[in-house]
């Protein structure tokens, strides 16, 4: 094993590291967001809106999220060049870790969509009732009633699944983003040492899906003195 | 269409999309079809691998159970693609130390082999817990009651926690099943021209992006949404069984 690299890539990999937890926070937080419209279409259950957040959801869950990456950058990126420079110049100058930011919202938004349609769904109706007769609008009672409780409902899931996205994140390196597996894979292209950025990269990813895990154990432990019954 | 979305002058987007030499639908055809068949087959050594770690974390031996731990720990918690990528130089060297040891020629490992070896391995380690979970749900009683009746060790695996299990396990395998057919994608990384790799090569010389990605995304997505509804008919035509076993474990 040779780490003699390791110091001088100190910090474009500290940066990579930064550009990794970027992703992963926008992502989740952009995701889960977009996901509350989502749900909330699906369990409408009426009309085009309702089909087209399922047919979204759908493609989001079952296509992978490395094709969906090329799809946004290569495909869509191709196209942008082809608007009036003059308004939209800027699209086809866009950088690529906007479209792995897009990308990254999107699918996690598929994914918490259905998490979320599950748990609004098992809000006990006398909830929302009690709410609404409590003189509160519907926006008011999604806010303060049907939400928390559906979103404390998924505590456990949403800890899954920000580690599961966490996974993926090193997928961004094969746009031109310089995310900490970027890093890595350039240390291989200067240096020829094929395992030991890998292993590093390996290790990163265990420490922080500990760490993931650690934090939301705490959160749920401080969310559930909340909790009704 | 109007729109020419920068295709090579003259030729049509229905040409590029024709089957054989002028159009692509047949290099996307064919790379779907080598999708499927190294998640096929990536499936099969992965539930074989499962199984042995599954029954590995019951043995007597400790060692089996640790290194069964170790397995499913590690490959659960590291990223698929840095792992496909780690197994893909790692089995490059072997392949070549174990070439020289035996006398042989260069010998490469790449292609559908390595895709297979490479996705199964990653995969065993998730069906192994999903196994685990299931031969657990098998209520005590059930094994007891064999054991009792004078079958041995493998008798009461083989014809009662086997078949009590199997209806268990099977949304949490058409899970990774969907899983995995998304992760064959990442096999194009390392150079295996499956679906994701030969639509690269194919939006690259036609130039038609966006076309060809939302080919290759329709064709990712009819595979998922089939084999879906595959296995809710098989885990419909399982829950029949599973009667007896909803009173014992509350599954």
């Amino acid at each position: 094993m040779n780490w003699s690299w390791l110091p001088d890539y100190a910090w474009p990999l500290w940066h990579g590291l930064g550009v990794t937890f970027l992703v992963l926070a926008i992502s989740v937080v952009g995701g889960f967001l977009f996901a509350v419209p989502l749900a909330l279409a699906q369990i409408s259950g009426q009309g085009a809106s309702a089909r087209l957040a399922q047919g979204f959801c759908s493609l989001m869950r079952g296509t992978p999220l490395l094709l969906q990456l090329y799809m946004l950058y290569y495909g869509l990126g191709s196209l942008f060049p082809m608007l009036p420079r003059e308004w939209f110049g800027w699209l086809a100058r866009l950088d690529a870790i906007y479209y792995v930011l897009l990308a990254f919202t999107l699918n996690f938004a598929g994914y918490e969509a259905e998490v979320l349609r599950g748990a609004l769904l098992a809000v006990p109706k006398g909830q929302l009732e009690a709410a609404h007769s409590l003189g509160l609008n519907e926006r008011q009672v999604l806010r303060y009633v049907w939400l928390p409780l559906a979103t404390y409902r998924i505590l456990p899931t949403l800890a899954g699944d920000i580690i599961a996205q966490l996974k993926s994140t090193p997928v961004a390196f094969t746009v031109p983003v310089m995310d900490f597996m970027g890093v890595a894979r350039r240390v291989t292209q200067d240096t020829a040492l094929y395992y030991e950025p890998l292993l590093l990269v390996a290790a990163t990813y265990l420490v922080l899906a500990f760490a993931i895990t650690q934090v939301f154990a705490r959160f749920e432990k401080k969310v559930r003195q909340f909790q009704p019954n | 269409m109007h729109v020419t979305l920068d295709a090579s002058p003259g030729v049509s987007i229905l040409t590029l999309l024709s089957w054989g030499d002028a159009g692509y639908a047949d290099e996307l055809f064919f790379g779907a079809l080598s999708t499927f068949f190294i998640a096929i087959l990536a499936f099969g050594l992965g539930l074989a691998l499962g199984f042995g770690a599954a029954i590995a974390r019951f043995s007597a031996i400790s060692m089996l159970r640790q290194i069964s731990w170790i397995y499913s720990t590690l490959f659960r918690a590291v990223p698929e693609l840095v792992l496909i990528l780690i197994l893909y130089y790692a089995g490059g060297d072997l392949v070549t130390l174990a070439a020289k040891a035996l006398g042989l020629g260069a010998v490469a490992f790449n292609g559908p082999t390595a895709a297979v070896v490479v996705l199964g391995l990653v995969q065993g380690a998730y069906a192994g817990e999903v196994l685990r979970g299931a031969i657990l749900a098998v209520p005590q009683g059930y094994k007891e009651a064999a054991l009792s009746l004078g079958l041995s060790q493998a008798q009461t695996f083989r014809y009662v926690s086997l078949p009590l299990m199997l209806p268990l396990a099977l949304p949490g395998l058409s899970n990774l099943w969907l899983s995995l057919t998304k992760a064959t994608a990442l096999v194009s990384v390392v150079g295996y021209t499956e679906l994701t790799l030969a639509t690269q090569q194919a939006a690259g010389s036609s130039k038609l992006y966006f076309v060809m990605y939302g080919a290759a995304l329709l064709l990712y997505w009819w595979l998922s949404v089939v084999s879906g509804r595959l296995f809710a008919r098989l885990e419909n035509h399982f829950r029949r069984y599973q009667a007896p076993l909803a009173v014992g474990s509350g599954a």
